[in-house]
């Protein structure tokens, strides 16, 4: 048994809630176990770094000072947590000033954070932990003719960790033939969704969201696959609001791959989260 | 004052380069102006300056202009131009920096959304250690056009149907701790 000490993060609450109960079960499916560390903290998301790049720091220093205690990698499915954390270690092993003042800062909550943690986003132990061959073998529902846009998003691939090719990615598509569906080339598949400019500028995360939505439906996508729970959010909840400022008419369910490996492990779609969209995600079940 | 500061000049180039990257040197001074950055940015056309511009105007010392523009608020910290920068600049941080030099300096351009945003952000962390998405709400919905603004409502409506909205806000448990270590890195952060 695979076992991971895991950082939901606050989306994953409420907001992303199909994200969080699909994670559960497709891990429990693949014989892994991810073990929610305790009284984690808000990550700071894309907007604390705004105000102070130290407490940004410090935030996510406290939640790997915590896992770090399980002696487990720690996996965040939320590509905004995952690159904050993943960087924090990186600056915090490159800079013993930095470690030091935020280790002294930690203290208050008899925390130490000694740099000995692996960060990892949770579609890579999919596919490097689980891996492509072992997750075909458990599939008993295969998504037979769903054509999945796999969107991987910005934070998961940029800033550049050390292993990945962030130009041309195709880890996201490797998953999705494993499970059995089609995944479909689209050129914006690693271009921004505006993350919170959804808020802070509308009009040019309302564009970003159309073009990308566009982008899938030109090759006749019929789900799109996420990986990030801000990508989820700006992708489908804000459809109507792309069909009412453009005049389209976009229709198209954005699912979490947790969700879609699920499916295809056999496990029921209540059981997954889904039902809880806002695009419905019934025409993807009813091909599979 | 000694000799050396006398002749040393703090131009706004090296208060932004020097002051603001703690974490991360920054080169931006090494900027070649190729324009690769703002051809890689998905905002570039609603930015009163691309990222190229903005970086040619700062390396200037064009520190009012600057302040004025939108362009470091509407950065969607993609990553898109960092990762391909011919001369390892991270425009990324670059657009934070200057996110926080004009919060620091209480200046910006009038109408965004941005810095009140930030600010409503970083308060509800420092208060409970978690988010809550609908304390957010009032930090930009009123400045929405009216369609905007019922769609937005109309949206919140369906998530919370759904139940993918918190009703009641989160916070984690040792929250004395966790402000107690708030102050220990700004001294006034985490009071009431
Ligand atoms: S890509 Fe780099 S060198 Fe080229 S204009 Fe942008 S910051 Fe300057
Ligand atoms: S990080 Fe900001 S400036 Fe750079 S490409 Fe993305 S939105 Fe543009």
């Amino acid at each position: 048994m695979k076992e991971f000490a895991y950082f939901p993060g606050c989306s994953l609450e409420k907001l992303a809630i199909g994200y969080h109960v699909s994670a559960l079960e497709t891990a429990k499916k693949l014989g892994m176990k991810l073990h929610e560390i305790e009284d984690w903290n808000c990550c700071g998301s894309t907007t604390y770094f705004h105000i102070d790049e130290l407490l940004a720091y410090t935030l996510s220093a406290r939640n790997l000072a915590i896992a770090e205690k399980t002696g487990l990698d720690l996996v965040a499915p939320c590509s905004a947590c995952y690159k904050n954390m993943y960087f924090t270690v990186a600056h915090m092993k490159k800079d013993p000033d930095l470690a030091e003042h935020i280790n002294y800062a930690l203290e208050e909550d008899g925390l130490h954070f000694s740099g000995q943690i692996n960060v990892r986003h949770l579609i890579e132990v999919y596919m490097e932990d689980i891996g492509t061959e072992e997750i075909k073998n458990n599939v008993t529902h295969p998504l037979e003719g769903v054509r999945v846009a796999p969107y991987y998003g910005c934070q998961i691939l940029r800033p550049k960790k050390d292993h990945m090719d962030i130009e041309h990615p195709l880890f996201f598509e490797e998953l999705l033939t494993a499970i059995g569906a089609t995944p479909v080339d689209y050129p914006l598949k690693t271009r921004c969704c505006g993350g919170s400019l959804i808020i802070s500028s509308r009009p040019a995360a309302l564009t970003m969201v159309k073009n990308l939505l566009q982008s899938a439906v030109d090759r006749q996508a019929s789900v799109i696959a996420t990986a990030c729970p801000m990508c989820q959010v700006n992708l489908e909840c804000y459809q109507q609001s792309v069909n009412q400022e453009f005049g389209t008419n976009y229709s198209i369910p954005v699912l979490y791959f947790t969700q879609l490996v699920g499916l295809a492990l056999g496990i029921a779609p209540k059981k997954l989260g889904i039902g809880k969209e806002l695009v419905s995600a019934l025409p993807v079940l009813a091909t599979s | 004052m000694t000799e050396a500061s006398e002749t040393y000049t703090f131009t706004f180039m090296r208060e932004v380069s020097g002051l603001l990257h703690a974490a991360d040197g920054n080169p931006f001074p090494m900027c070649v102006q190729c324009g690769t950055c703002s051809g890689s940015c998905p905002v570039a056309a609603y930015m009163d300056y691309t990222p190229r511009q903005i970086i040619a105007m700062v390396n200037a010392g064009l520190k009012d202009q600057v302040m004025e523009s939108n362009t470091f608020w509407y950065c969607a910290s993609c990553y898109q131009c960092t990762v391909r920068c011919p001369q390892g600049i991270s425009i990324t941080e670059l657009m934070y920096a200057l996110q926080r030099y004009s919060i620091w300096k209480n200046k910006y351009k009038e109408g965004l959304i941005g810095p009140s945003f930030s600010e409503a952000f970083a308060k509800m962390i420092v208060r409970t250690g978690r988010t809550f998405e609908p304390i957010l709400a009032p930090s930009y919905i009123f400045s929405f056009k009216l369609g905007e603004f019922f769609r937005e409502i109309q949206n919140a409506t369906e998530l919370m149907i759904k139940g993918r909205l918190p009703l009641l806000p989160a916070q984690i448990k040792r929250l004395d701790n966790f402000k107690r270590m708030v102050r220990r890195i700004i001294p006034m952060g985490g009071v009431e």
